[in-house]
Formats: C-alpha cells, structure tokens, sequence
C-alpha cells in the first residue's frame, strides 16, 4: 500500500516536471500499447470520443494541447491571443511543420479542417460553434472571430485536430462520415497529420503499428524515445492483465481495479495512479409535482432539500471507496473535479457521516418512513458503476429510502436522461470537464433544459438566476470578474444539493519498469512525453 | 432429390426472413444508437437530425423493408460504429472464425469420436477412466474459465503460446489465414483448444453411449457368434451405426461454433465475427447485427441442409422409405 501511495504522489508530483520540458533520452525503444478498446475511426473529425481521440492525437496535432495535468500547452500554434476587438482571437502558428507526406502546414489547413469539422455530420461541430469566421492573415497567422465574446475559445480546440487540406482534397475524404454513403471514407483507415508519429499499418479492432516521426517539429523539445508504437484493443480484462505479464505487451491503460495491487506488487512491473477528469454522482428529480417511480402521491420527496441533505448525509463515500473501489477513488462534494478553473477546497465538502441527523431531517421534511423511488444506473461504462449503485441502495435503506435499483447498458441509460423530458427520477452519471471550465459544467447540468443547453440536466432544477449568471459567463472577458461570477453560482449549488457527489475516478496505467508514462487527466496518455529509462 | 432440397432452400429462406423479422423487432429494446454516435457535447438538435440520418424515425417496419430490400442485394449499409461498410467487415472478420471453428470441429469430431469408441470397447482400462473423469472438466467448466486457465498457464506461467490475437497471418486473395506462420500456428492453439474441449467431451459421451448400445444388439452377438474379426464388428458394423445421432449432434454444433464463437473469441481477443458482434451490441451498431444474425441464420441452415443429406448417405432406410413412399406401393 505504502508503494502505491508513493506511486500516486509521484505522478502527481512528476506532473509538474515533465510537460513540455526539454529532455535527453536516455534509451529509445518500440512499445506495445494495449487498452481496452480500439480508437472508432481515424477521421479525426467523426467521432467526439476518448479512445479516438487519444490514438488521434499521436498522428494528428491541435492548435493547443493538454499535457498530462490539464495544463494548455502550445502545439500547432505557437501563441494566441485576444486582439482588440473582443470578438477577434488571434493564433500564430509554428513555423517549418510539415505534414508526414511531406507538404508544408499553413493556416490554409487549419481553416479547411476547421470547415470540414463544422459540417453538419460532424461530431466535433458543437465545440466550434461559436465561430463566426475565418480568416488568414499570412501563412501562418490564423484570425477566429466568435459570434459573441468568448473568452475561453482556445479551451474547445484541445482535441480539433488539422488535417493537410491537400491530402484531403486528393483522397476525396473532405466530408466527414455519410452513413448513406456507399463507399467508406479514405480517412477512416489512413491519415497524414503532422503528429510525432506515422501511421504505418491499420487494422481495425486488430493493431495499429505507428512509428516515430524523425523529422517532427518537437524533436528536442519532447522525450520522443519511443520508436515505434504498436496498439492493440484487448477487451477482456484478464486478457489484457495476461498479456502485460505475460511480457507480450509493455503497457496497459485500462488497468482493472481489482488487478491493481496485485501488479504494483510486481517487481517486473510498474503501475501509475492518478485522477481523472471525471466525477461520478447522482442526480435527482427535483422538479416535478410527484414521482413517477414512488409510493408517495401528490408530491416529490425530491423537491425537498432536507431530503437531498439527509441523502448527501447518509451516502457513505467513504465505505464506497474502500469497499466497491477498493482505495481507487478520490471522494469528493463537488462535481467539478479538482483542476477544473471554479473548483476550490472549500466547495469540496464531504458531509460528516451523521446517520441520527440524517434521520431527523427526514423527519422534519415530512417523511420519518421514508418512501420508494427507482434508481437507474448504467452497468458499462464508469469503473464499479453498478456496484456504486448496489451500495448506495444499502445506505439509503437505513433511512427508509426503499430503491429499487434498475442497471442496464449506458445505450438504454443515457436516453432515459438525454430525452425530453427526462425518464428517470435518480440516476447515476458521471462527467468530464475537457474544455477545465466550470462553465461546462453549469451548462450541462444546472441549466434549464432547453434546444441548446442543459443536455444532461435530467433533475428538471430550474433556476432563472443560474441560467442568466451561466450564459453571461460566456459574454463576459474579464476573467476576475468571471471567476468571481463563477465561485457565486457554484457557491448557490452546493447549498441547493441538486447532486449528490460520489468520487472521482481514478486511473491507473500499468507497464514496464523501465517506462515512465503518467497518468492523462483526460486518459488520452501523449506517448511524445514518454521517456524511457535505462 | 432436387424436389427435396427445393423445398429445404424455400424453408430456408423463410427463415431468414423470420430470423430478420425477430431481430428487428429486439433492436429497439436494445438501445439507441444516437446516445453513443452523438458526443458529449452534441445538443437535442443535433441528436434529432442524427437519428433522423440513420432512418431511425421511421417506422419499423419501413425499416424492416428497407432492410430487407438491401440484404437482397447483399447490401448491409455502413456501420455505425466504424463508419464502414458492413459486408467489408463481415468479409474480413470472416476467415479468423472459419479457420477457428472447422480446426475446433476437426478436433471435436475427431479425437471426439476415437476417444468414444476407444472408452466403448476399452470400458473398464485404467484409460477410459481417465479420459471420463477429464471429460467432465470439459462439459461442467465454462469456456472462459477453460480459456482463463489456458492462459494462465501457458502464456503467463510458462510463456509459450501468446496470451491473445492472431499473431502474423498470411493473405490469400480475400482470405487470411494463420496457418502458414509459426506465430499464427502458435496463436490458434490454446482457441481451439478452448472452442473445441466442450464439444470433444459431448461428442466423446455421445458416441460411447451408442456404442455401448450398439454393441449390445441381437446382429453384434449374431456377428461374434458368426467368427467376424472384433475389429470388424467394431468399426464396420457397430460404429457405422452409431454415427447417425452423432451427425445431427456434430452438424448442429459445427453450426453453434461458427455463430456462437464469441466467448472464445472475446477471451483470447479473437479478430472474428463473435467479437465483431458483441462489440456491435455494445454499441447498438444495428447494421452489423442485423448482417451477423442473417449470417448465423445462413450457417444454420446449410448446415442443416448437409446434415439432412448425410442422413441419406449414412442410413440407407432412410433412401428406401422414400423410395416405398414414391413408388406407392
């Protein structure tokens, strides 16, 4: 345990030292990656998607990047900035970057993938909303103008990768996928990006082998040991273990909780935790005049806050950490995670387990017998989701909350949340902040659900003020007084118990000894800033 | 002859047309495709145009017409997860089951069979003892777990076979095949191995029970008592007729280890049809599962079909009560 303590607080710590500094490699050499499943496309602008996006970002570049702790750091372009007009963002690209078929990279390129993404049948088309127009001042100054102010544009650029506008053109791949077409799309299956790694073979759900780009603008700048990468989807978890022990893989990504401890405590072998940008929680119905799924007529149990305060009491995320995650959480009050801008200490509370109060205050909100609801919980996609669940309906037990707990596949669970109006009372959802803004957050899963916002927001809270103080955090360019608006509204929430947080997820990569990969915030791991040890 | 397998083909295509009717009908209970295409960020609006896209807002049984306008065409449409065309897919996930699972069925039948008959005639050797109690491991563990022991053992432990995948394979036209590369030789081992132990042991039981049978029938005494060699009377006589039940048995199984080759294949990272299909349910990649079950509907009725005429070939009667029945005597 003491070593996996250590192992965490090193990656944390390592965070800090490793992003973007100038290193001598000590050894080079090829890997094999393995996680669990395979990137879904390499058409960079088809798929919003994790695992896409994290092989994509070895082959393909953003403007700005993410390193491992969440920190904006430059890519393709070297500076940006606000001009004068507020409307106007103004990005210098990095000169003498050629794409791997050798043609030289422009703000050509940049407007042209930018359109392609702004397709209709793109997945990445909501991240560029906000712009109004392009345009090109020299080869490689780049003009955004936004519609309205926006002060935190560069924040949705992280995963918008540039396609070589001549390559694309060539191939015939300028629209993004069309699933009336007959033919598929060229890039799906090859790329040409100005990445630190070519692709070299691609077999989908099978391996895909990528080596290092010799003549990558970053040489000097990143580690670059490794030389080859060889990425392979291995789905079953004690497969993948396998292979990792096996010695036939170097490193494994999804690292399954229970196979933790027994792999740190492997000499061969070397395990890094750390958080994820991502919290878990459950959301109620707060809204409506009587649930659907309850005992109780006439009225909502959840429209209570002492209801919501005696619940955010009686959850143990203690005993659920220790218990359904085995120590790999990080328990939180707050749903933004830590490393989100908005996120404090002081907002992240976790109540005093308190079960007399929590009964008292069920009392006094009018219902010392409790009643009955439906809980829905996804059963594939966070870590241990429906065993949170399973937990969570013991605890509620205890003060006559009766749950009856409905798990199912995420592809049944996310329509019961996203349709309008929502299908469920209380469910569990987990959430990711990629653009680090607590904007995101409030839009999401605070707003009145409306066409454009409030999404996710299956509580049917509504709240003239958030909603006015929320969109006016996108108008607003002084970023004090933004973050001051933003501690108001968070500060508003936490006292209405709208959610109640669980924990952040924790990740945990395993691999060999002489490898030094962190832990990514956003579990994209950029094999550019990997070193490898002697 | 020709009359009988017009009428197998005209049932079989009435059932794939019910296999595709009841797929269809289980799809939306499944789930909605647009919750896992459309990102995080994507607003009602968008997941509205993205369903209506798909065709997801029409009807079911427009969809179904549609569906079934196109399969006869053997058009499958473009898969929802990969943004590629179906019958691509199928075509190049194909080869890794079909080599998995006949090398399963080889092993089943074959090994299955002699150990059979070798636990009949041998029934009280020490080795028929053994080889009964083994068989039991095979019908009583679950094929993960054989495959999770497997390995254990030989990749982790003793670090001779790979642990997943289908190593180096080779291309032969469409096909690919790992039978020509040591790699490829090595990784279909502890798969077929797996696929195949449940059916060895059932085929084993199945044909020492009728052998056990057979032998002691009036015509195998008559045989003995007639002075035929045993060995004769064994394989000639006694395992001929035992191989009837057998057929149907290996023939029906053959079929399941093509269709139904998805936990092997999700355990040892198979690249075939099994793993492309759980994948796809996953997903709800409705194109792709209406294209698989359409093709496990497919092998189960050919397989049928060659079963029904090996029957012929295997039981003479039954050529002969056609034959009464034709002749109308």
């Amino acid at each position: 345990m003491a070593r996996f303590v250590d192992t965490f607080v090193s990656a944390i710590v390592a965070g800090a030292l490793i992003s973007g500094l100038a290193t001598t490699s000590a050894e080079a050499r090829a890997i094999k990656w393995a996680r669990s499943g395979d990137a879904l496309t390499l058409d960079p602008h088809a798929q919003n998607e994790g695992p896409t996006h994290a092989l994509s970002h070895h082959i393909y570049e953003p403007l700005v990047l993410r390193d491992h702790t969440g920190k904006a750091i430059p890519a393709l372009a070297e500076s940006w900035a606000l001009t004068a007009d507020p409307l106007v963002w103004e990005f210098k690209l990095r000169k003498g970057v050629t794409f791997h078929d050798g043609t030289a990279f422009t703000a050509d390129d940049v407007i042209y993938s930018f359109e392609r993404a702004r397709q209709p049948t793109s997945d990445m088309k909501s991240l560029l909303s906000s712009v109004d127009t392009m345009t090109k001042v020299d080869d490689h100054t780049l003009r955004i103008k936004t519609k309205g102010p926006n002060p935190i544009f560069p924040s949705n650029l992280n995963d918008l990768f540039v396609m070589s506008k001549a390559w694309t053109e060539k191939n015939n791949a300028g629209k993004v996928q069309d699933f009336k077409a007959k033919e598929e799309n060229f890039s799906v299956r090859n790329a040409n990006g100005t990445g630190p790694f070519i692709l070299v073979s691609r077999e989908p759900d099978v391996k895909t082998v990528m080596k290092r780009n010799d003549a990558y603008w970053g040489k000097g700048q990143v580690p670059l040991d490794i030389t080859e990468i060889t990425y392979l989807p291995i789905k079953a978890d004690a497969t993948r273990v396998a292979a990792l022990l096996s010695g036939e893989v170097d490193f494994v990504q999804d690292v399954p909780v229970q196979d933790i401890q027994k792999l740190s405590s492997d000499p061969k072998l070397q395990v890094n935790v750390g958080p994820e940008n991502r919290s878990i929680f459950f959301g109620m119905n707060v809204g409506d005049k009587e649930l659907k799924t309850s005992d109780v007529k006439g009225k909502n149990p959840f429209a209570e806050k002492k209801v919501r305060a005696a619940m955010n009491i009686i959850i143990n995320r203690s005993t659920i950490q220790r218990v359904t995650m085995r120590g790999q959480s990080l328990p939180t009050g707050i749903i933004a995670p830590p490393g989100v801008n908005g996120y404090t200490k002081d907002l992240d509370v976790i109540p005093a387990a308190d079960a007399a109060k929590a009964k008292t205050l069920m009392a006094e909100a009018g219902y010392p017998d409790g009643f009955s609801v439906t809980l829905h919980c996804p059963n594939d996609r966070y870590i241990n989701d429906e065993a949170i669940c399973q937990a969570a309906v013991g605890q509620l037990a205890t003060i006559g909350i009766k749950v009856n707990l409905v798990s199912q596949s995420k592809s049944i669970h996310f329509p019961l949340i996203q349709r309008n109006p929502p299908e469920t009372d209380f469910f569990l959802l987990g959430w990711g902040v990629p653009t680090f803004d607590s904007h995101y957050v409030f839009t999401f899963l605070y707003h009145t659900r409306t066409d454009k916002e409030g999404g996710w927001n299956a509580t049917r809270y509504s709240n003239a003020e958030i909603d006015k103080l929320t969109v006016g955090l996108t108008q607003e360019t002084d970023l004090t007084k933004r973050n001051q608006t933003i501690a108001q509204i968070w500060k508003a929430l936490q006292d209405e118990v709208i959610y109640i947080p669980i924990h952040i997820q924790t990740l945990a990569y395993a691999m060999k000894p002489d490898l030094e990969i962190p832990v990514d915030i956003s579990n994209q791991p950029k094999l550019k800033f990997a070193k490898v040890k002697k | 002859m020709i009359a009988y397998i017009l009428k197998s083909v005209g049932q079989a295509i009435l059932v794939l047309v019910v296999v595709a009717a009841l797929a269809f009908s289980m799809f939306r209970f499944i789930g909605d495709p647009v919750a896992n295409m459309a990102g995080q960020e994507a607003s009602q609006q968008d997941r509205r145009e993205l369903a209506e896209r798909l065709g997801l807002n029409d009807p079911v049984p427009i969809q179904f017409a549609r569906f079934l306008a196109n399969a006869a065409f053997g058009e499958f449409g473009m898969s929802y997860r990969q943004g590629r065309k179906v019958s691509a897919l199928i075509a190049e996930r194909m080869p890794a089951t079909v080599e998995l699972a006949v090398l399963s069925a080889l092993l089943a039948t074959g090994f299955g069979t002699l150990l059979g008959v070798y636990t009949a005639i041998r029934r009280n050797s020490w080795g028929a003892h053994i080889v009964m109690g083994i068989s039991l491991i095979g019908v009583s563990l679950p094929t993960f777990l054989i495959g999770i022991g497997l390995i254990y053992l030989f990749a982790v432990e003793l670090k001779w076979l790979p642990s997943f995948g289908r190593g180096e394979t080779v291309k032969l036209g469409w096909w690919t095949t790992g039978l020509l590369t040591p790699s490829g030789r090595a990784s279909l081992i502890m798969p077929v191995l797996t696929l195949g132990f449940f059916q060895l042991t059932l085929i084993m039981r199945l044909v020492r029970a009728q052998m056990l049978e057979t032998l002691r029938t009036d015509y195998v005494k008559f045989a003995r008592a007639r002075g035929l060699p045993e060995s004769r009377i064994q394989f000639r006589h006694a395992l001929r007729n035992t191989l009837v039940p057998v057929v149907t048995i290996a023939g029906l199984q053959l079929g399941s280890v093509i269709a139904f080759a998805i936990i092997t294949e999700s355990v040892f990272q198979w690249p075939g049809l099994g793993a492309l299909f759980v994948q796809a349910v996953q997903f709800v990649d409705i194109p792709v599962m209406a294209a698989y079950l359409m093709f496990v509907a497919v092998v189960f009725v050919v397989v049928n079909l060659i079963v029904d005429l090996t029957y012929v070939l295997l039981d003479p009667r039954l050529k002969s009560s056609t034959a009464v029945v034709g002749g109308g005597k």
